[in-house]
């Protein structure tokens, strides 16, 4: 079955012009994603997976931000090109995004209601009766207890779970081709965290929705995800099926990642750690950003940029410990 | 490996009360710690599991009376703590310290490092600079700071070495308990790694104890000998790790646990629970899990069920097992 791409991100480079320096928050991205399909965006934080996230759709302040090299291909159109104006149709009726604070992100003076139908408006002509219908419809498929009265409710008096439903709820309001979730569970408990699995999950299934989902949690990769990139120092160090990245990591800093959770460890054992800690954006090591912390590093990682080095067909690396591997499998 | 009981906390009680209106006419009361007992013994770690608003940080800040009880029993060393005067409370503080979660926010950004740490032991009476030198130098070493850190400030500093510098001040008087508030949730997965290491080793070499307050089953897990459920300001279920991962009895245990996501393959079906945490300020009537559980009974809504002991050492309040 041959996968439909949807989005491809080509060499993206966002970079930040600030007083303190050039911030390179970006510096490379490539990734595709396919109709149907949770792509993941794994990293820790200042890795970049949010600006990689937020740049799709030209979301972050410019200046100082600027998208400085790469494309963002969509249908037949470079996102990081085009006109504003066209951008702007995209934005929330083709590709819609959810955020990880749903509190800051809604509006706290109007309804929900209203903000849902707000969005609907800009995008399609109906009237407001049938926006509303339409934004009860989609709480209720969010599992929203009430949803003709939540819709009459101000942000303040939701809970945080109920707050980070709506926001998917708005997210999904002009039912678009591509969702992007930035975190969007990271601010809720377990068992809320547990709901909104299960709902982007079924929307995956369901409507063959495109989703993005941005995590610094790899297990809960392995809940959603169908393929994960691992993001390091604004770049993707390793992009494979998860079940692949998660059984037979190839780059050490994945290795890393997987080894030191604490669930994964034989009870007693000391966790294994990445010594160090992540780069300052501003003084990005030269050669492979992740060689200050790699236990397998050599000469050429120090001074050398690695390249993206396919392995078996799906599971891709940038290391230098594979530059031989193209193409012949492990 | 532990020993004699440390800390013994009997129907602690922390109750905060509501204000509406200009008049600040009380309006309700929150309940943040409602009828917790529970002992750790020297040496332990106990991990204390619940959601946001359950009351675990307020327990452990009521532990210390960093916030006043509002009843029950606090004894520490055999040492009543609720009726300490200030000046004997600040002797016992030595013994009995906190990491909190954000180490952004505990740190002072006009004090340098070694300045932070120094203070903690000014405040316990020691004055020699010869003495306080080296000391400081001492506990940096432990936690794994550079001793050239000593004059820089917190913002020069990632955020797991602000945490180290947490734990350095709390280890400023050896402690014999800390109570840790989410110590690693802040920090980066390849980051916590190290700080989770670094107590344990602090643990196995002075023989500490924590009360490690967590909502992240897998972290408590990892350290704890014996693990406790709060649920809106109670402990629901308390036993020793093994026992509470192979047997938990709580129908909110059970679906915290299937809620973990883990990397292992397998693993049984996942329990949904509806809805959010009900509001503490109008907490439901009888067992107040009562509401999301999905092993409800007609006797849940009508009475409180018990905490009561289903094995040695295995304490569940449900009415499933009285």
């Amino acid at each position: 079955m041959m996968a439909e791409t949807v989005l491809e991100v080509k060499n993206l480079k966002t970079w930040f012009f600030t007083r303190r320096g050039t911030v390179k928050a970006v510096n490379g991205v490539d990734f595709a994603l396919n109709r149907g399909e949770c792509l993941c965006l794994v990293g820790e934080s200042g890795c970049g997976k949010s600006v990689t996230a937020l740049s799709i759709l030209r979301l972050f302040d410019s200046p100082p931000g600027k998208i400085v090299e790469g494309e963002v291909i969509y249908g037949d159109i470079d996102l990081a090109t085009c006109p504003l104006p066209y951008l702007r149709k995209i934005r929330g009726k083709d590709i819609a995004m959810v955020f990880q604070n749903a509190q800051s992100s809604l509006n706290p003076v109007f309804t929900i209601g209203d903000q849902i139908t707000e969005q609907v408006r800009v995008h399609e002509h109906i009237s407001r009766p049938e926006a509303l219908d339409r934004a009860r419809t989609l709480l209720e498929e969010m599992n929203i207890p009430q949803p003709g009265r939540a819709l009459k409710m101000y942000p303040h008096q939701m809970s945080g779970g109920m707050r980070q439903r709506a926001m998917i709820a708005m997210g999904l309001s002009c039912n678009p081709q591509i969702l992007i979730a930035d975190e969007p569970t990271t601010a809720v408990d377990v068992t809320i965290r547990a709901q909104i699995i299960q709902i982007l999950h079924d929307l995956k299934t369901g409507r063959h929705m495109s989703i993005i989902f941005i995590t610094h949690d790899l297990s809960l990769v392995k809940e959603i995800g169908d393929r994960a990139a691992v993001v390091y120092g604004g770049r993707v160090a390793e992009v494979a099926p998860v079940e692949d990245i998660l059984k037979d990591p190839a780059h050490p800093y994945t290795v890393g990642l997987i080894d030191c959770l604490p669930d994964m460890s034989a009870k007693g054992k000391r966790l294994p750690s990445i010594p160090g800690s992540t780069p300052n954006p501003l003084d990005m090591p030269p050669g492979c950003p992740f060689h200050p912390r790699c236990p397998r590093v050599m000469d050429i990682c120090r001074s050398v940029e690695p390249a993206m080095v396919n392995i078996t067909g799906v599971h891709a690396v940038a290391c230098h410990l594979f530059t031989d591997m193209e193409g012949r499998g492990r | 490996m532990s020993g004699e009981v440390l800390l013994q906390v009997k129907d602690l009680r922390k109750y905060y009360r509501v204000t509406a209106g200009l008049m600040r006419r009380a309006s309700g009361e929150i309940r943040a710690v409602d009828g917790v007992s529970l002992s750790i013994r020297s040496g332990e770690v106990l991990g204390l599991v619940g959601e946001s608003g359950c009351g675990k940080s307020t327990l452990g800040k009521t532990i210390l009376r960093l916030e006043e009880p509002t009843g029950g029993e606090i004894k520490f060393n055999g040492i009543d703590v609720v009726s300490l005067s200030r000046r004997d409370l600040r002797e016992l503080r030595g013994k009995m310290q906190i990491v909190f979660q954000d180490p952004d926010s505990s740190l002072d950004p006009r004090m340098s490092v070694g300045g932070s740490i120094e203070e903690a032991l000014i405040v316990q009476g020691i004055s020699d600079p010869a003495e306080l030198e080296e000391r400081v130098a001492r506990l940096m070493e432990k936690v794994g700071l550079e001793a050239g850190f000593y004059e820089r400030y917190p913002h020069e500093f990632s955020g797991g070495q602000k945490q180290r510098i947490g734990i350095a001040r709390a280890l400023a008087m050896d402690p014999q308990l800390v109570i840790a508030d989410e110590p690693v949730s802040a920090l980066d997965v390849s980051v916590q790694a190290q700080i989770l290491n670094l107590m344990m080793d602090i643990r196995d070499r002075d023989g500490l104890a924590y009360l490690f307050v967590s909502h992240d089953l897998s972290v408590v897990k990892y350290l704890s000998d014996r693990v406790a459920v709060m649920y809106l300001g109670k402990i629901v279920e308390l036993a020793d790790k093994e026992e509470f991962f192979r047997n938990p009895l709580h129908p909110y245990t059970e679906a915290l646990l299937s809620a973990i996501a883990t990397l292992r393959p397998g693993g049984s079906s996942r329990i949904l629970l509806a809805g959010d945490v009900p509001s503490p300020l109008n907490p439901p009537a009888g067992c107040s899990f009562h509401t999301r559980c999905h092993r409800v009974m007609h006797v849940c809504p009508q009475m409180e069920p018990a905490l009561s002991q289903t094995a040695p050492g295995h304490y569940v309040s449900c009415h499933l097992y009285s």
